[in-house]
């Protein structure tokens, strides 16, 4: 019983940062309906960015603050120069450009930054707190929790409590529909890019700063967890991101402790989740089925 | 002078010309009213004013001024209401956002008094405030469609077919609507239709369109009682 708890828990910590960066998938899917597949290495980038600024003798949180300001600019710039230049073309060409920018900025960073791990300060405390039936939570667990729901609260305030948030939605949900009441729709789709690669910036700096080695792999195996809670999550909930984020998690520390067939393929799991939402139920557990009447 | 003029306009989509020089002009607190068969030009001739659509030549001025050029946003903020076929329905927002959506880009405290306003005129859409506007019928969101425009406060309104998909006593509801708002609001209208008959009743003058030119114009009274005219392109 204690080893199931811990190992949930432990779960729960990972998959924070699945819903994390799932929440940035899904945000872009969301306004633009394009399926980021360089999310992961654009927050790599930031997570390098936040390190180096940690190594000036920055306080964490600043670093990652600063970090998530030029991942928001950055973010607007790759919508404006690569993504929009493909609008009204094939849906094909924008999944190659993403992909490109997987394989691109991930070189970038070796180029930059080097390829001898590096080692990123925590942002949370040390320690750990106890928790029912002898377990013990660490700190960080904690930490991270607190950063997602403040995350999503931030989140629904902008989308469903401001006009800049109606605006988006009103893009995401009909874009001609929208530029005939007067807004500028091409700014909201590079407002999402920013949001969400900001967002996607401090998911990767919270990654950094949670395990050994920063190196250039960091966020490849985290896009394919997250990728499994977007799909799972109807790649249009926020919510759905976020729960499936956890779920998975989840699932995947309990398959590590208890499924010894998985020993070392654990990545099967994700993969294997993606392919049977797909099939079953393809619009996920928390999205929309599209009804339309005309 | 003329609230909305267009002169020798030609445009399409790409290379393929739909529309070809054409003459057209709404008297402010008119309705005019666009007529033709399906491929005319009638949706192109709308798209053109609102800027969805490339004008290769001629002008189209809207209070004295030229929106060739301009984005959709632009001249959506010049005061000019769109609703296009297919209503323009933000499908997964609720009712209220739809109207709200309207009313995005004004700055005046009115807001919230039009938006109890425009629930009391249209009392299905109070009924349903909180639900997915897709779930509502077509009629039902022709209404919104009409709301979330007025919500603008527009100078001009362009409809595209907005009868297209109801039912009789719905597409006459409709246009009793429109009818009220020019009379009593002194709202200016250009409808594209269809359904001739009852366009002419609320227009004051109207266009019969013909592959991409204006065939017919005239008093829309006139047009309506024309057996010529009927028989040729009304087809009533």
């Amino acid at each position: 019983m204690q080893l199931f708890l811990s190992q949930v828990i432990n779960g729960v910590g990972n998959g924070v940062v699945f819903a994390t960066v799932a929440l940035a998938l899904v945000l872009i899917f969301r306004t633009t309906r394009v399926l980021n597949f360089a999310q992961g290495e654009m927050a790599l980038f930031s997570a390098y960015i936040s390190w180096k600024l940690t190594t000036f003798d920055l306080p964490v949180w600043v670093a990652i603050g600063i970090s998530m300001a030029i991942a928001f600019v950055a973010g607007a710039v790759i919508e404006r120069t690569l993504i929009r230049p493909m609008e009204g073309h094939s849906p094909l060409n924008v999944v190659i450009i993403t992909l490109g920018l997987f394989l691109g900025l991930n070189a970038l960073v070796q180029l930059i930054f080097g390829t001898d791990p590096q080692s990123m300060p925590s942002p949370f405390p040390k320690g750990s707190v106890s928790f029912i039936a002898d377990t013990r939570v660490q700190k960080v667990t904690i930490g991270l929790m607190v950063v997602l729901l403040v995350e999503c609260a931030a989140l629904w305030l902008l989308l469903n409590r401001t006009t800049l948030g109606l605006k988006l939605r009103a893009v995401a949900s009909n874009p001609d529909s929208a530029r005939l009441h007067g807004i500028r729709a091409g700014s909201m789709l590079m407002f999402g890019w920013a949001i969400s690669a900001a967002i996607g910036a401090l998911a990767g700096s919270l990654v950094a700063s949670e395990r050994a080695a920063l190196d250039a792999s960091l966020m490849q195996v985290v896009l394919v967890y997250a990728l499994a809670a977007a799909a799972l999550g109807g790649f249009d909930s926020i919510w759905g991101a976020v729960v499936s984020g956890l779920v998975v998690g989840v699932a995947d520390a309990l398959t590590i402790q208890y499924v010894d067939a998985l020993d070392g393929i654990e990545v099967v799991l994700p993969l294997g989740l993606i392919l049977v939402v797909l099939v079953v139920m393809p619009n996920g557990l928390f999205g929309k089925r599209t009804v339309e009447r005309v | 002078m003329s609230l909305l003029e267009l002169r020798d306009v030609a445009g399409g989509y790409g290379p393929v010309r739909v529309l070809h020089d054409i003459d057209l002009s709404v008297e402010e607190g008119q309705v005019a009213v666009v007529l033709g068969a399906n491929g005319a030009g009638k949706t192109t001739t709308l798209r053109a004013i609102s800027g969805l659509l490339d004008v290769v030549s001629g002008d189209i001025r809207f209070a004295g001024t030229s929106l060739v050029g301009r984005p959709p946003e632009a001249i959506a903020r010049l005061g000019i209401a769109h609703v296009p076929q297919g209503r323009g329905t933000f499908a997964d927002l609720t009712v209220e956002d739809n109207l709200r959506i309207g009313a995005i880009n004004r700055r005046d405290r009115d807001v919230e008094r039009d938006l109890r306003h425009w629930l009391e005129v249209f009392p299905r859409l109070g009924e349903r405030r909180d639900q997915e506007a897709g779930s509502m019928s077509g009629g039902e969101q022709q209404m919104l469609a009409l709301a979330r425009a007025m919500m603008a406060r527009p100078k001009l309104l362009l409809l595209d077919e907005p009868s297209l998909g109801l039912a009789p006593l719905v597409t006459r509801e409709l246009f009793d609507r429109l009818a009220e708002l020019n009379r009593e609001e002194g709202l200016t209208i250009l409808v594209v239709e269809q359904n001739a008959n009852l366009a002419l009743e609320i227009g004051h003058w109207g266009y019969v369109l013909e592959t991409g030119r204006i065939a017919v114009q005239g008093p829309a009274a006139e047009l309506h009682d024309d057996d010529a005219v009927r028989k040729a392109y009304l087809g009533f």
